[in-house]
């Protein structure tokens, strides 16, 4: 039936209503599913840092996400931060420690960590490696080694005189080589990614001990029932 | 090319083996070889790859009369993107581990070359329920081949299978497997095997057709 | 904002973690167009500006998300923009280098398809990186792109005047050369840090 001609080319209103109802199409397909899984996706965010959290500083049992707002000082926060910092509580709402993100380049690519600090022992109380894409077998030796893990039990992080920094610098030596509490044991094998963790751990010390160890008392927690 | 009448089995097996993605079309390798390092996110990647293809296909099919000549890849590609942000939401809701060992392969499965090949030489041409059947098994045959490379990846390369541990403690891992050159080297075995089976067959056919003449 | 040296990001795009050879991104046009040297060489450098063009572009719209908070229309947006940017590379070749164009053929097109642009954008933003760094990260994933054609375009076209297995020939024997350059490559891991 048909005449053999050229298909005419699509006028352009038609074309012009086909993209924009296929466009709506989308935007509608991608909006419905994004809230839709909105609220699990929160959920589970928020029960992975819990988790970590509480395996790095266990004392804790509530939380509040702090941060430096423009006065420089330290305070609540409700944005999720790309490395937030938590202070921790215990049950009787008497400050126990804060937790800090922190990340830095390994051997690979970015490691991303999570650091207890203790304010009774000024030192680095938990470790937990929360992304790191470094070699199998080798670089993921620094979550499971045990030598290497019980460095975090209590890692030196006093504050200067003057408290804008660390005392002692922290530092990864040689596996065996550990003489100080302020140096991290390292891995033979996997010697950058055990210094990278030294080294991410000293520079976000150095930042946020100070910071920390000046502000977080002030800070009256609001009550604990509300955090959880 | 002439549409000869297929039916509904062989239009769902043929993505398995005779025009298997991965080992024969050569199509969707970028996924195929990054993600295979353990079998679950194989798996994973698989099963979000035929979400899409399914959807995408479904959606071409249906909306194929109203799609004009002259905007066709772009609207395709509008299509899979669309389907392609839902079901990494979808991932990142089910589990975040997941989500996180996957990375952004999971948007990359926008520019997997099987999906849009799929929806230019079928979807767009045939009807929904044709194009399901088809995206199914393309989809599964998909699968199976990231699966089989996962498998020997993780096995040899962690010593693990989907996380069980397979072999006592002295089993020391071929951690090259896990690693990208572990992937090239897996898929080029398998795709030599597959290549030596399919001759096989060939000859076979071959043998056959002379001793009938 | 990482706070990584440009060097280092350059050294970590271009080698330690080569697009092709580490993270498998834009496999589809390497083991196509890596036959012979001087398509390879074309590709390469086609690529190259395709990922710096989509870098720009990719950190604006992503500022532009952001400010109007829909991160979910992120996937949508870049591959839309890397789609206009590679039909608008074709057509300045088709003006300016017809011969280029031509020698090109179907790869052109291609490009949008390459999960190496798609993921250069993507890998960027997840990691955060600034203006002149995300720059410096295309330069460097499109000179480590070319270069890994290259070398593998050298090597085939080496291995055609070898004698290969028939069931060898082909895509199995690039995918096995390609795990030997991966290897090699994993020799630079912790470069320029």
């Amino acid at each position: 039936m048909n005449v053999p001609v050229q298909q005419p080319a699509t006028s352009v209103m038609s074309m012009y209503r086909a993209i924009v109802g296929i466009g709506a199409f989308c935007a509608l397909v991608i909006v419905i599913v994004f809230q839709a899984t909105a609220d699990r996706i929160r959920d589970n965010q928020e029960r992975f840092l819990a988790a970590a959290v509480s395996e790095v500083l266990p004392v804790a049992e509530s939380t509040v996400a702090v941060a430096v707002g423009d006065s420089g000082n330290l305070g609540e926060t409700t944005e999720t931060d790309e490395l937030p910092v938590f202070l921790g509580y215990d049950a009787s709402s008497s400050l126990v420690g804060a937790v800090v993100t922190a990340q830095g380049m390994g051997y690979q690519d970015n490691i991303r960590v999570l650091y207890a600090y203790s304010f009774e022992l000024d030192a680095i109380v938990g470790l937990k490696v929360l992304e790191s894409k470094e070699t199998p077998g080798l670089g993921d030796k620094v979550e499971i080694e045990p030598h290497f893990i019980a460095n975090f039990e209590a890692l030196d992080a006093r504050l200067n005189e003057d408290g804008t920094g660390l005392q002692n610098p922290i530092v990864t030596v040689k596996q065996g080589e550990k003489t100080q509490p302020w140096q991290v044991d390292g891995i033979t094998g996997a010697t950058i990614t055990s210094e990278a963790i030294g080294k991410i751990l000293n520079d976000s010390a150095a930042v946020w001990v100070p910071i920390l160890e000046r502000d977080s008392l002030a800070l009256v927690p609001r009550d604990p029932a509300e955090e959880q | 090319m002439a549409l000869r009448e297929v039916s509904s089995t062989e239009e769902f097996v043929k993505g398995l083996w005779r025009d298997n993605p991965v080992f024969v079309q050569v199509l969707g390798m970028c996924p195929a070889l990054a993600v295979s390092n353990t079998a679950i996110n194989a798996l994973t990647m698989g099963l979000a790859t035929t979400f899409v293809m399914l959807m995408a296909g479904l959606s071409v099919s249906v909306l194929r009369n109203w799609i004009p000549r002259e905007a066709r890849i772009v609207s395709y590609i509008c299509i899979i993107a669309t389907f392609v942000t839902s079901v990494d939401y979808i991932i990142m809701a089910i589990s975040l581990e997941l989500h996180r060992s996957l990375g952004a392969f999971i948007a990359l499965i926008v520019v997997n070359c099987l999906i849009l090949g799929r929806a230019e030489a079928f979807a767009s041409k045939r009807g929904p329920g044709r194009v399901t059947l088809d995206a199914l098994g393309m989809g599964a045959g998909f699968t199976f081949a990231l699966l089989f490379i996962g498998v020997v990846r993780e096995i040899l390369g962690s010593g693990s299978l989907f996380g069980v541990e397979l072999f006592p403690d002295g089993f020391q891992t071929w951690t090259i497997m896990v690693l990208p050159s572990g992937g090239f080297f897996a898929m080029a075995i398998w795709l030599l095997l597959v290549n030596w089976i399919k001759d096989r067959e060939a000859k076979a056919l071959q043998r056959a057709t002379e001793a009938g003449s | 904002m990482s706070d990584a040296s440009h060097w280092s990001i350059f050294l970590n795009a271009a080698l330690v973690n080569n697009f092709v050879l580490a993270y498998f991104l834009g496999i589809c046009p390497f083991f196509g167009v890596s036959a012979r040297l001087e398509t390879a060489v074309r590709m390469g450098g086609a690529v190259s500006f395709v990922m710096l063009v989509a870098s720009v572009c990719a950190f604006s719209i992503n500022l532009l998300l952001e400010a109007v908070g829909a991160p979910y229309l992120r996937i949508i947006s870049y591959i839309l923009v890397i789609a206009s940017t590679v039909q608008l590379v074709e057509m300045l070749m088709r003006k300016l280098s017809p011969p280029t164009f031509r020698a090109m053929g179907i790869y052109l097109p291609l490009i949008t398809t390459n999960c190496a642009i798609l993921g250069l954008a993507l890998f960027q933003t997840n990691k955060g990186y600034g203006f002149t760094q995300a720059v410096v990260y295309s330069l460097g994933a499109g000179a480590g792109f070319a270069l890994a054609l290259v070398l593998m375009a050298g090597v085939r076209e080496k291995l055609d005047l070898a004698n290969v297995p028939k069931l060898v020939q082909g895509t199995a024997a690039a995918l096995i050369i390609a795990g030997i350059l991966s290897m090699s490559f994993m020799g630079f891991a912790g470069l320029g840090r």
